[in-house]
């Protein structure tokens, strides 16, 4: 199993070794050719007015759009901007793969970032409080109906999963704990044994 | 985990998330918007840029707030903003202010010639030059939370900022394979505290992002500053002192994207006008220096 972490721009350093405690292969992804040699993506934080420009001109973006419509992406913070519907403050494009509203660097500027214990929703199956680092975050402001919400903070959504896709506003991989990034591996690992 | 880890965390993580980035120098709110458009991952405002500031000569401040308010509002990445060596007062301006990063920049006049600024008493992060391993790593010691080469701001001219991201990674490989008991030397040698000195010796790197400025002016440059260990870049003068700004920084975003492949560097380094002027470094007098600011 071979996860890849698109590597434009941004913390993908820190996903790919977030990857490889959790137990699988990273590798960084700058090219169509190397998308798809992955079983599934992760698009780390990092700035997505830059990770979009950078998509544009090597004309990723499609390649992107078109890998999650059969394999399983993760999105972290910058990431999770890239995967929504519908992008605020301002808005700008957006690959549509996962139905949220998504409202950019909503919690202030970096002055306002923080760091907080979440204990996750009953139904999520992820045990006791996880460490969430938000960083200048974006916030979910709506949520569609197919969109499973496995993480709150201030009663809004902050993980959540939609069929093969996994969206969080904070970074997993700024932290020691592997959990977040095992569930996305079970998931990647689930969708390569239905594809068989 | 104390509330100052915390802190110190969310710092370094910032920093992380402008890896494999660019950060510009820019002056006003239009050039911040085509810094933003071309890919800029942040912006730092200030009121001249190095080239400017070393043409024009005069003591080199803190911009004007209402120039950093108006970048603020025009860009939605992080906004960063220089305060002189040592001015804690700037930076607690800037913090009020609510600039996402603090450069305590030698391109501005210092205000203390033997102090820099206490970073730890900041919730905002710093940003500090370096020329070497130990400089770095005093930095960090008073909070610092990315460091960055000094090359020589605003001279075109990309050999210092070469010489100080060699002598950074060549420092930090030979204390990896010395024994526990040569760091206490290692650590007087570079004038850096012990715990930091076992910490680069253990990791072969700073336990915070190692970024290049200083005299970068072309995609080349700052491909070439990223393949020697930095990890993303910071373009002053070199966008807005050229005549082709716009594609110039899309050029160097693109470079600092694909430092390792010759043929997306050799696309981005296709169809750019005329570089900024660029300076002689061994024909400056010392006293132009900025490098040489900060200790």
């Amino acid at each position: 199993m071979r996860i890849g972490v698109l590597a434009l721009q941004g913390d993908f350093e820190a996903h790919q070794k977030a990857v490889e405690r959790a137990g699988a292969e990273a590798i960084e992804v700058r090219t169509a050719a190397q998308m798809d040699s992955c079983d599934g993506l992760i698009l780390p934080g990092g700035e997505s007015t830059t990770m979009l420009k950078l998509l544009r001109l090597e004309g990723l973006f499609d390649e992107l759009r078109r890998f999650g419509q059969s394999k399983p992406i993760f999105g972290t913070c910058a990431g999770a901007i890239l995967l929504a519907g519908k992008v605020l403050s301002p808005h700008q494009e957006s690959l549509g793969l996962v139905d949220l509203t998504v409202e950019r660097n909503a919690y202030g500027r970096q002055i306002d970032s923080r760091i907080v214990r979440i204990e996750p929703e009953s139904g999520a199956s992820i045990e006791g409080p996880v460490e969430a680092v938000f960083i200048r975050a974006p916030i979910i402001r709506d949520a569609g109906p197919e969109v499973n919400v496995l993480m709150r903070y201030q009663e809004q959504p902050v993980l959540v999963e939609q069929g093969r896709h996994m969206v969080a506003t904070f970074h997993p991989e700024l932290t020691s704990d592997p959990r977040i990034h095992q569930r996305f591996l079970a998931t990647v690992k689930k969708a390569l044994l239905n594809g068989k | 985990m104390n509330y100052l880890d915390e802190q110190f965390r969310l710092k370094v993580g910032l920093a992380e998330m402008l890896k494999g980035g660019v950060i510009m120098d820019v002056t006003n709110a239009e050039q911040a918007v085509i810094a933003e458009k071309a890919g800029a991952s942040a912006v730092m405002a200030l009121e001249r840029v190095p080239a400017d500031i070393r043409k024009e000569g005069g003591v080199a401040r803190m911009a004007p707030i209402s120039k950093i308010r108006e970048i603020m509002a025009a860009v939605s990445i992080p906004v960063m903003a220089k305060a002189r060596i040592g001015h804690f007062l700037e930076a607690q301006v800037l913090e009020a202010l609510k600039v996402d990063y603090v450069d305590e920049s030698e391109v501005l006049t210092p205000a203390d010639e033997e102090h820099h600024i206490d970073k730890r008493a900041f919730k905002t992060p710093f940003v500090c030059g370096a020329r070497n391993l130990g400089e770095a790593l005093r930095r960090i010691a008073e909070g610092a939370a990315m460091i960055r080469t000094k090359g020589e701001a605003g001279s075109g001219n990309i050999v210092e900022a070469v010489r100080h991201i060699r002598t950074i990674v060549k420092e930090m490989k030979q204390l990896t394979v010395l024994g526990r008991e040569e760091l206490v030397a290692e650590s007087k040698k570079h004038q850096a505290p012990l715990e930091l000195v076992q910490y680069v010796a253990e990791h072969g790197k700073l336990p915070v992002p190692n970024f290049s400025a200083g005299g970068i002016a072309t995609p080349a440059d700052a491909a070439l500053v990223m393949q020697l260990g930095a990890e993303a870049v910071f373009v002053g003068s070199g966008i807005f002192k050229s005549n082709d700004p716009e594609a110039r920084a899309k050029a160097i975003v693109k470079a600092a994207t694909y430092f390792r492949d010759p043929e997306k560097l050799l696309e981005a380094s296709e169809e750019l006008g005329i570089g900024m002027f660029g300076l002689d470094i061994a024909k400056l007098p010392e006293s132009e220096l900025l490098q040489t600011r900060g200790w």
